[in-house]
Order: structure tokens, then sequence, then C-alpha cells
């Protein structure tokens, strides 16, 4: 168990900078996601963290201790990889006892140990096994187990459950969870997918292009995203973004690029009069009404039964998405009128993304 | 059993053999007989008499003449049977032969000796190993020593270049370094030079290192090569980088990496490599001739060699342990050949 800090932490190939100064402080215990699209170095910064890849500049503490220049192996940590990385020539049992045997650690010990884990990760009639003889799920069962067996102070995962089906996907996420709440060791979990950072993190950290955009409790991020990117990363469906100018004589009145006016909290955003801003409104945070300035043209609809998604166009052609709980009777072609609940308005800075929210 | 018979009596027709059939087993017979025919002929010539081997035309099989024991004379003599004459029919022991005619004993008359045309005398044969080939070799030659001789250039020779080859492609395929296609450039380089064009440079160190006359002078510089080197580094480019990753999460060494987890993963490129190696090194016969001059340090191929004089040849010597020197190499192939295509398959070697 450790606390982890990162300090101004960049990694450059050559001329090409791929993290580009993070900070970042992982409390002892927490289940710290980092989520962002592909390429955005977050599996980079998982392997900096892990000491299998050197960082350029700044300081990596883990346990109060900056371990910079000590090597992976040293660091106390392990590792699940998204591949598994089982060592194929071995079976299940030689899997678990490797990094044991390189500790040096009695026989004995080793198989109780392994036994153990073997136990808690309902593996045991495969430990003698190789991996090749093994499904997905099992695989990714023994290579958690592998990293449990040695009782680090964290753990990592690199995309654990991306190569599993969505229903095994769904099992072993509330399986490592689990986990978690049991060992209550730092975890740090890399995933391009924010239905699982959503659903498993004490913390999320949002990369992009090597930069952190935001960090914090995952409500935290949906309420109250710190700029456009966050906005539409975290949540399903994503955020609609309608660009508009405040007008210059009301700021509770946003004049839309389609020509609609909608209204919008007069306080709360620092928005001045005549500025360039972009609305977001999440797909569930609008009704249909009568009166409401939004247009939407439906081009598709999908019944759910207990919800429903409504896919259509604006006047100017941008898309919306609409998600309503229930059931909607709204047919292809047919023109809603929707109105944006205004508590759960966000508004941005169309010039540079980020959010206008005060305080 | 029935498996073996089932595969070697396929046929395309149902019941009667279509065309291809014909041609496929035709072809297969011919690849057998080119193939097996010369080794065939090895084996059974090695254990013929010297007179079989100058016999024209040769024979398939070894035979050997019969002898009698005639009260009388002091060693056994030839037997043949009379083919015409009075005496047709009848078997004699030959005491003289000379510009076509023959002298010859009845075995129930030693004492009267008769005068015959050599060509109505035939000689009484069975087929007969002649085993003293392989004895001899042993007794007069130094047999056992080439053959240890052989066997600790070829296992040293192999283990050492194993294990450089592999340590060399190990680090050419798995760690980044400045200057690692250089390297690799450099050695796959060496592949152009042909060996003639190093030998003089390569003898003088040898001599100056002072291995001349040293088994060691024909281990050693043999130990890296840059096939070896390239069939090893381009199948350690698939194993995963993730697996040495997780070695190293776990603690591993960077050797304890090599040696639990690279080897055991490469084994069928290495055992392709120990295959070539083990061959390369039994049969190599330029620099052992070179470096080994002396008879004590001889290798099989070099004594094989000493058996072919200017004037003569021991053939009887030569064939019986030409025989010797290639059944170590036939075992090796039994044992490793199942790793062949395996292996030549993953490296996308040859």
């Amino acid at each position: 168990m450790a606390r982890i800090e990162l300090r101004n932490a960049r990694k450059s190939y050559g001329t090409v900078d791929v993290i580009k100064g993070i900070d970042l402080d992982i409390q002892q215990g927490d289940f710290c996601v980092f989520v962002g699209p592909s390429g955005c170095g977050k599996s980079t910064l998982l392997r900096m963290i892990s000491g299998l890849e050197p960082i350029t500049s700044g300081d990596i503490v883990i346990g109060g201790e900056v371990v910079n220049d000590i090597p992976a192996a040293d660091r106390g940590l392990a590792m699940v990889f998204q591949s598994y990385a089982l060592y194929p020539h071995m079976t299940v049992r030689q899997n678990l006892s490797f990094g044991l045997e390189n500790i040096n650690t009695p026989k004995s010990e080793i198989a109780a140990k392994v036994d153990d884990v073997a136990k808690m990760l309902q593996i045991e009639q495969l430990l003698d096994r190789r991996p090749k003889d093994l499904s997905g799920g099992q695989r990714q069962r023994v290579a958690i187990g592998r990293a449990v067996v040695r009782e680090p102070r964290v753990f990592l995962f690199d995309e654990p459950l991306s190569n599993l089906d969505a229903e095994l996907r769904v099992d072993m996420r509330g399986e490592i969870t689990q986990l978690h709440s049991r060992l209550q060791n730092t975890m740090i979990y890399v995933t391009h997918d924010q239905v699982e950072a959503m659903t498993m993190a004490d913390k999320i950290a949002v990369l992009r292009a090597g930069e952190l955009e935001q960090f914090g409790r995952p409500l935290d991020l949906y309420n109250r995203p710190c700029n456009i990117f966050v906005a539409g990363f975290i949540g399903s469906p994503k955020m609609n973004f309608l660009k508009g100018r405040v007008s210059q004589d009301d700021p509770a009145r946003l004049a839309l690029e389609t020509g609609e006016t909608v209204q919008i909290p007069p306080t709360g955003f620092g928005q001045k009069p005549g500025a360039e801003v972009t609305l977001g409104i999440r797909p569930n945070h609008m009704t249909i009404a009568p009166d409401g300035p939004i247009h939407l043209t439906v081009k598709s609809v999908e019944q759910l039964g207990g919800e429903a998604y409504i896919y259509g166009v604006l006047q100017d052609g941008q898309s919306l998405t609409l998600h309503m709980p229930g059931q909607i009777g709204a047919n292809i072609g047919e023109v809603l009128t929707l109105a944006p609940q205004s508590q759960e308005i966000h508004l941005f800075d169309t010039a540079n993304g980020l959010s206008l929210r005060e305080g | 059993m029935a498996k073996v018979i089932s595969f070697l009596t396929a046929t395309r027709g149902k019941g009667r053999l279509h065309w291809t059939d014909w041609v496929s087993y035709g072809y297969l017979c011919l690849g057998i007989f080119l193939m097996f025919g010369p080794v065939v002929w090895l084996v059974l010539s090695s254990f013929k008499t010297p007179n079989e081997l100058d016999r024209f035309p040769p024979r398939f099989l070894p035979y050997a003449q019969e002898t009698l024991e005639i009260e009388g004379y002091d060693s056994p003599l030839l037997a043949f049977v009379v083919t015409e004459g009075e005496l047709a029919g009848q078997t004699v022991g030959q005491t003289r032969r000379a510009a076509g005619r023959a002298e010859v004993v009845v075995p129930a008359n030693p004492s009267e000796r008769i005068r015959l045309q050599a060509d109505t005398l035939d000689p009484i044969e069975h087929i007969a190993f002649a085993t003293e080939n392989y004895t001899q070799l042993f007794e007069r030659f130094n047999f056992l020593r080439f053959f240890w001789n052989s066997t600790f250039i070829t296992v040293t020779a192999t283990i050492l270049m194993l294990l450089f080859n592999s340590m060399a492609a190990f680090a050419l395929s798995k760690y980044e370094f400045r200057g690692r296609t250089t390297v690799l450039l450099m050695v796959i380089g060496t592949l152009m030079v042909p060996q003639t064009v190093v030998l003089v440079p390569l003898f003088l160190i040898v001599t100056e290192l002072g291995m001349f006359n040293s088994l060691w002078g024909v281990i050693i510089p043999g130990a890296a090569t840059p096939t070896g080197v390239f069939l090893l580094r381009q199948y350690m480019i698939t194993i995963p980088d993730e697996i040495l990753d997780a070695a190293r999460m776990d603690k591993a060494s960077e050797w304890k990496i090599f040696w639990r987890i690279i080897l055991p993963l490469s084994a069928p490129a290495i055992a392709v490599l120990a295959i070539l190696a083990i061959m390369w090194r039994w049969n190599d016969f330029l620099w052992p001739l070179i470096v080994l001059t002396r008879t004590e340090n001889f290798t099989l191929q070099l004594a094989l060699n000493s058996f072919q004089g200017e004037l003569q040849t021991d053939w009887p010597s030569l064939l019986a342990m030409t025989v010797l020197t290639l059944l170590p190499i036939a075992a090796v192939f039994a044992f490793l050949q199942k790793y062949i295509a395996t292996g030549i398959a993953s490296t996308g070697g040859k």
C-alpha cells in the first residue's frame, strides 16, 4: 500500500513529447483509473510508474520515496498486462510461483500462497494447465493471480479487460472491484472505456495527448467537467454541444448558431455579454416540451423498453442525441421541440474549451 | 501402425488407382531410390571383402567363396564346382591357378593333382558379411580416438555456439541500444565473406593463440556464427515484449529472463540450430584438416581422408568407417527432426 505522486513527469521519444508534464497525487488505497482516447499516453504513463519505461524528467514518488532510478523489479509493484503476458511454457502454478521464486521465498510458503490466491480467484482446478489451454477469462484470472500472489504495494492494470467479450468484461469488472475492497491496495487501472472508469474508480484521471485534463471523483467529473473534452468523454451517450453567442443585453439568453434562443442560468457561469460560448447538455437532461426552444428532426429511434434513444439533427444539420426514460412514440421525420433542464446546463468557452463554471 | 499403413497406401481413386496415384507413387519410389540407393549400396559394400569390391560387374550383396580343408594342405583351398569334362559336377579345391589353367584336387583323393581349364571351374559362394572390415577399424586404427575427437568437437562446439548465439540474438532482438542495427548488419555482413578468404588470417590467429593442433583450435573459431545469430534473432523477435516486462515486474534478473523465459520459448529455433550445428561440425573437413596435423587429434573426417592414399585406397576400411560416421548424425536427425518443421516454419529461415 502506498501513495503515488507524479511531479511534472515527462516522457519524450527524441523530439516527440508523449507525456507533457503530469502532476498527480494518488492517495493510499485509492482505485485510480487513467482514461482517455487511444494514443493519449495513458499506458505510457502507467509504464513510467511501473519503471518499465524510464522517465525523461520530473519525479515519480511511491510511498514517499523518489523511484526515478529504481528498476521496475524493486519498486514493489505488480502489473497485469493487456495481453495477459502469461509465460506460455509454464503451468499456471509455475506462472504464479515465478515471482515468488525470484525473491527466494521458501517452497512451502510459495505453495501455500499460490493455493490461497488460486482459491480466492477460483482457479484451483487450472493450476496444472498451461496458458494455451485456458479461456480468455481464465487467463485473465491467472494474470491477476500472478500480481496478487506477490502482495505488492500497488497494482497496475493495463487495459486488462479489453480482450474479453462484453459479458465477461462486466463480470471481471465486478471481481476487480471486489478484489480492491478486499485487499485495500492502491490500484491504478488504465482503460479507454469510460464506463469501466465510472463504475470502478475512486478517482479518475482523464488524459488527452499526454496531458492531464482532469483528476477527480467520477461523479465530480460527470457533474462538473472542467472542459469540453472531459464533458464529451465522460458519460454515455456523449454530451451534446451547441455553439452560440451570449446576448449583449441579457446574460441569461443564448443565441444558438441554429438561430434559436435558449435560456441559460444567469449566475454560476462567468459568461460575458456577447461572448462565444458552447452549451453542453447531456442527452438525458432535456425534456420534450411544446414550447421548447430547440427543434429536432428525428432521424432514428432506439426503443429499449425501459428507455429510449432518439437521434436527430438540428436546423443547421448538427446532430443531437436525446435519452428519455420509458417509451416514446416518435416517428422518423417528426420535429420535436426540446427544452434543456436549466440546472443541468454546462457552458464552455468556445475558443479554449474551458468550463465557464464559477467556483 | 494401422495409421502408418493407411497413410502409406492412401490413394486418390476409390477402389482402383487414379492416374495421379501412379504418378505420385512412381515419383515417390524414384525419390526413395535416389535418396536411399547410395546409402544402401554403401552399407552393403562396407561388408564386402577387397576381392569382392574389385569385382566387375559389381554385385549387390556381399559374397564369400567357400573353402575346403583338405588333408596335406596347410591352408584351406578355394572351393569350385567343375562344369565340364569327366569331373563335371564334382567339388574340387584349387591349389594353383596361372595363365588360364588351374590345378585342383578332389577332396577324396588329395594326393592327385588335376590340371583343368580355369573357365570350366565355377566358384562355390555364399552370402557373407565381412565384419572384419569393422573389427579391424578398432584393431588396426584408433577408431575410438577419432570418434571421441569428433564427438568432443561436435558437442562442445554446438553447446558453445548455442549459448553465444542465443545470447547475441537476445541482445539484438530485445534490447534497444545505440548501434543495434549496425551490429546486426555487421553480423549478417560476415555471411558474405567466404570462409576461404579468412582461412589464412584465421589460421594465423589460432596459431598465435597456441591452439594449433588442439581441438579447441577447431571449436572456438566457429563458436559464433552469423547464421545462428540471425536465425535465433528472427525467432526471438516474435516473443512478445510484454512477457519480458511481466518477468521484470516479477523481479526476474535479465539473466534469469534469458534462461527461464527466452531460452524455453526459443526451443524450436534452438533445436533447428542445434541440428545444423551438429551437422556442420560433424561433417567439417577443411578447417580441422588445416588445424589438426597430428594423427591422435584427427577427427573421423580426417581419418577417412587418410585412408585415401596417393597410390592406393583402403576401400573396406574407408567404407566401414563412413558407415560408422553416418550413424550418429542419422540418430540426431531421427530424434530432433520433429522440431525442424516447426522451427523452420516459425523462424522463416531457409
